[in-house]
This record gives C-alpha cells, sequence and structure tokens, in this order.
C-alpha cells in the first residue's frame, strides 16, 4: 500500500469575473508516494504544487481523478487522524498561545486534557519554540509560525505528513534545524511529502522527487536517475594567474570557461578530455597557485531548469 | 458534538480576548449614567424609561456582537488561511460551521446574561430610591429572551452570509434583513397600498419567506406589564429555531462545496 496516491488528478478554475474562462491548474497527476520515504514535490512557483496538497487535505475538490493516502480516499474523514499537514505561509488564531494552539489541535484529535499538555511542550521543545510558547501568536514573527505550524502537524504522531514548503520564512539555522527534524521522522517511519523551489533542500533529505512544471507532471524518480552524477568536467580555483595566462590557457584548450572570483583568483572549467593534473602543472609554470579542485555534476538544479523550461506555459483550455 | 464543543470554546476564548466585552462597560455607563440623569430629571415619576433604555440597550449592543463578530466568523478564518489547517484535521466542515456558530451563541448569551444582571441591578437600585414603583419586575426577563433568541437568527444570518460573501456585503445583508424584519407587517398589508395584485402577492411571498423580527420584540409588553400569551411566546421561540436551523443547514451546504483556493 503506497502512503499517497493520485491517479489522472486534475483541477481546473474558472477565472474571470465578467467572462470566465477555464484556468488548468492542475492536469491528469499520477503519483505514488511509498510509505517510509522522504518525497520532494518540486516546482516553480505556481507549478500547482499547493494545489495537489489542497486536494490531499480535501480543501479544493478534484475537477477529475482521484487521490487516496494509505489506501483510503482522501474525502475519509478517518484518514486525517493519521496525516499531519503545514500549509503554505500557515497563519493561526491571534489570541491564543502556541501551546493553546496545540492543545486544542490535540484537543480536535480526541486527546485528554493532560496528553493535550504533554504533546503541545514535546512538540513546542521540538521544533524550538521556548518561552515564547506562552505568547500570544499574533506576536510571532513569520519563522515562528512556520515553526508552531510544523508542531501541529505533528500532535497527532502522524504516519503521512504533507508540508507545503516547509523551509519558508525559516533563517539558516532554522532550514537546518527543520532538514534535522525531517530526517528524524523517516527514521521513526513516517512518509514525509513536502513541497518546495528550494532544491537544496531536496537533495538534501529526498529519496525520490516529483517535478511540476504547468500544472503538468514533468518528471519523477530517484535524484540519482534524474540527474547524471557523472563527472562532466573540472572546477579549477587558481591564484597568482594573470589575464594573459588564462587567455592562453583557453587558446590552447585546456579551459573552457574562466571566471574572476577576486583576490586574483580564477575559477576555471576545465572541459572532461583535460587531465586535471596536466592543466595544473601547466598553470603552475605560468605561476599559479591552487586554491581547490572540484569534479563538475550535472546538478539537480540543471535537471530542473531544464525540465520546467520545456514545459507547455498555456494553460487555459480551449 | 465533542469537536464542536472545542471549536465553540475556541470562538468563545477569541471573542473575549480580543475584547468584545469592553462593550459591556459601555452598556453599564450608559445605563448608570442615564438612570443618574432621569432620578435627577423626573423625581422618580417614571421608572419605565429606564426599563426601555435597558432592554432597547441590551438588544442593540447584543445586534453590534451578532453581526461583527458573525459576518467575520468564516470569512476571516478563510482570508487568513487558518482554516487550512484545521480542516486537515479529523474535523467535518458541518462540524466547524456549527461550532462556530455554538461558540458566537455563547459569547452573545454570557454578554446578555452580564448586562441583564446590570440592568437588574440598576432597578434594584432605583427600587430603593422609588419604593413602590415596581422597578424589579421579573417580566421583563420574557423581553430578553426573546431578544436572545432575535440575536440567535441574527448570528445565523451573519454566518450564512459569511460562509459565502465578503464582510462588508454580509454586514449589509445581515442589516438590511434585519430592518427589512423589524417592518415585516407592512408587506403583508401592501395589497391596501399597491393597485398591481402581482406586486402585492410579491410583498406577501416574501412576508413568509423574510424572517419577521417584529414577532422577537415585546419589550413595550413587558415595560408596560401588559400581559403575553405563553403559547405566544412558545410559538415565537419555535419560528426563531426553526429559522435558525434552516439558515444553519444553508451555511452547512454552501460550506461543503466551497473550494479554499
Amino acid at each position: 500500500m503506497d502512503a499517497i496516491r493520485t491517479e489522472g488528478l486534475t483541477k481546473h478554475y474558472r477565472v474571470g469575473f465578467w467572462r470566465p474562462r477555464p484556468y488548468v491548474a492542475l492536469e491528469g497527476l499520477t503519483l505514488e508516494v511509498r510509505q517510509g520515504e522522504v518525497f520532494g514535490f518540486l516546482g516553480p512557483n505556481g507549478a500547482g504544487k499547493t494545489t495537489t496538497l489542497k486536494l490531499l487535505m480535501q480543501l479544493i475538490y478534484p475537477t477529475s481523478g482521484h487521490a487516496e493516502i494509505l489506501g483510503r480516499p482522501v474525502g475519509d474523514a478517518a484518514v486525517r487522524r493519521r496525516v499531519g499537514y503545514l500549509p503554505e505561509n500557515p497563519s493561526f488564531y491571534d489570541y491564543l498561545t502556541a501551546e493553546e494552539l496545540l492543545e486544542y489541535v490535540g484537543a480536535l484529535f480526541g486527546y485528554g486534557p493532560s496528553a493535550r499538555r504533554a504533546r503541545a511542550a514535546r512538540l513546542l521543545d521540538e521544533v524550538g519554540i521556548g518561552a515564547e510558547r506562552r505568547l500570544h501568536l499574533r506576536k510571532f514573527s513569520k519563522g515562528m509560525l512556520q515553526r508552531v505550524g510544523i508542531a501541529q502537524a505533528l500532535v497527532n504522531d502522524p504516519e503521512v505528513i504533507v508540508f507545503d514548503e516547509p523551509m519558508s520564512g525559516l533563517d539558516p539555522l532554522g532550514r537546518r534545524e527543520i532538514r534535522e527534524l525531517v530526517l528524524r521522522l523517516r527514521d521513526r517511519g513516517c512518509t514525509v511529502f513536502f513541497s518546495s523551489h528550494v532544491l537544496a533542500d531536496a537533495e538534501a533529505l529526498c529519496s525520490r522527487v516529483a517535478i511540476v512544471a504547468g500544472g503538468r507532471l514533468a518528471a519523477v524518480g530517484q535524484l540519482a536517475d534524474l540527474v547524471a552524477f557523472q563527472v562532466r568536467g573540472w572546477e579549477l580555483v587558481v591564484a597568482g594567474l594573470g589575464p594573459e595566462a588564462v587567455e592562453r590557457a583557453k587558446g590552447a584548450g585546456l579551459v573552457m570557461r574562466a571566471t574572476a572570483v577576486g583576490d586574483g583568483r580564477y575559477a576555471l572549467e576545465l572541459p572532461l578530455s583535460v587531465a586535471p593534473e596536466r592543466a595544473l602543472a601547466e598553470l603552475t609554470t605560468g605561476g599559479a597557485r591552487l586554491v581547490s579542485l572540484n569534479p563538475l555534476r550535472e546538478t539537480l538544479e540543471d535537471f530542473f531548469v531544464r525540465q520546467v523550461g520545456a514545459a507547455p506555459r498555456d494553460r487555459g483550455l480551449d | 458534538m465533542r469537536v464542536i464543543g472545542h471549536v465553540a470554546v475556541n470562538v468563545f476564548k477569541e471573542s473575549v480576548r480580543d475584547r468584545v466585552l469592553y462593550n459591556l462597560v459601555a452598556f453599564a455607563a450608559l445605563l448608570i449614567g442615564a438612570s443618574y440623569l432621569i432620578g435627577q430629571l423626573t423625581a422618580g415619576q417614571d421608572v419605565k424609561i429606564i426599563k426601555d433604555l435597558g432592554l432597547a440597550a441590551i438588544a442593540t449592543f447584543g445586534l453590534l456582537i451578532a453581526v461583527f463578530i458573525g459576518i467575520g466568523l468564516v470569512w476571516n478564518e478563510v482570508e487568513r488561511r487558518s482554516i487550512y489547517s484545521l480542516l486537515s484535521k479529523p474535523i467535518r466542515r458541518y462540524e466547524f460551521i456549527l461550532g462556530k456558530y455554538a461558540g458566537l451563541a455563547l459569547t452573545l448569551l454570557v454578554n446578555v446574561a452580564i448586562m441583564t444582571a446590570a440592568f437588574y441591578a440598576v432597578l434594584a437600585y432605583l427600587a430603593t430610591q422609588f419604593p413602590g414603583s415596581g422597578a424589579v419586575d421579573p417580566g421583563l426577563l420574557r423581553a430578553v429572551a426573546l431578544i436572545v433568541l432575535e440575536l440567535l437568527l441574527v448570528t445565523a444570518i451573519a454566518l450564512f452570509f459569511s460562509t459565502f460573501s465578503s464582510p462588508f456585503l454580509s454586514a449589509a445583508l445581515t442589516f438590511g434583513l434585519w430592518v427589512i424584519g423589524h417592518f415585516n407587517a407592512d408587506l403583508r398589508n401592501f395589497e391596501a397600498v399597491v393597485q398591481s395584485p402581482a406586486a402585492a402577492r410579491l410583498a406577501r411571498g416574501l412576508y413568509y419567506v423574510l424572517p419577521n423580527f417584529a414577532a422577537f420584540d415585546i419589550k413595550t409588553q413587558a415595560v408596560q406589564a401588559l400581559p403575553v400569551p405563553g403559547s405566544y411566546l412558545v410559538a415565537t421561540a419555535l419560528y426563531g429555531v426553526v429559522y435558525i436551523a434552516l439558515l444553519l443547514a444553508g451555511a452547512v451546504m454552501v460550506f461543503a462545496r466551497r473550494d479554499f483556493k
């Protein structure tokens, strides 16, 4: 049984007041997310990521198609007992404290008063909300609300967790903490399905990813299958090299591209056909000093840009 | 029921912390100030004026709370997106609507109870100043009871509009219905003032469909200590309950179909 399964999931809206025209928010999404995996749902802004997640939570209804969580239709209220959801840019009740919000959510899941309090305290510790937990939520920053949003999604110890842009509004430290939290959740056996347009998060966390663009699925699979991890060249950073020497190296075919990076240093891109030792030997005789040498691989970003660029842009219906 | 209760308590908590109960201070100041002035001006000739004023103030302050909180009950949750995380929990959409309604009803009941207690405190004070005036009359509670029912009906109307329209439009429509509902009897007798039978039939139809708020207004009878039959109270209460139930059913149906884009 898959954690999440969609079949031909489609959502069309009518946009415009006087002469409403149909708009394709999502078209024919068929996807399986296996239990226990961290699955990245990637795409640029407006690609259909949030639409998909809202369809899974039944905040919107599909025009056609079908979605299941843990083998049950998403309309089944019982399945929501086993799911946690963080909406994009979450917002809560101004006059509740973080503690009270989590206790309220606990009450909706049927936990008794002491169990609610204990869960709220544990989860607020886990997402790094300290003494602020007794402040009204209207005084919270965006990043703190994001942390509270993550905590409220975990109140019921969910088996399937759906996060919409979980890193949004977080500082670098917060991003790292949430990444670590996601990995802890995975280690506990949870399935984490999260949307993001930050590819570094997907590279750091996901076993598999799907890329949506223009409301359609552009690619899905394991990162290693989607992205060619083979070395496609070398990046050599050297210091103490003059512009003439750089031009000579380019003329000799040792260097494909050279970028000045300041302090007299250059980042040189070498083709795969040139052994880096040979290029380095040539350059050091011209007075260059080695700063760093790294292999160049295709990144998820390269792949992403290619997929998104190839997606159809017209989202109206005839 | 458990979920509806939790949603209701949350609405009540938010309303109280959002300083909704501050209106009670304004109410108390108005009533105490007015009774002092009346005591000075009429030398206790007419305690009825303070009874009139007290009941009218309870109805007006209650109306303001019912409309201005009612119109935002659902709209605010959608606009501020708090509904997204809430509806992802094991809560059905109808439970959300009924919980919201129950929460505001609770807020109103507490408000009216406190206002009524303050009202009777002022009447008790007047009774000491003007013995034999019959100031502390328990019969006034019948008028308060129908005011409560009227406010619950206004709340249901505001909530119904709140499920699909903006707060401004909801407020305009709710106040509009409230005003029309107080002049409902004119619609029934419209044929007396128009020639067109079609217009008269339309007015008669509207009379039956629109809420008849005038039916809930027994303030004059209560103040004048005129008899109000028990059967009238029961029939009006039944009318109010059925109308509220229909409005809530309508709100649930609209809300159940909504996409939260």
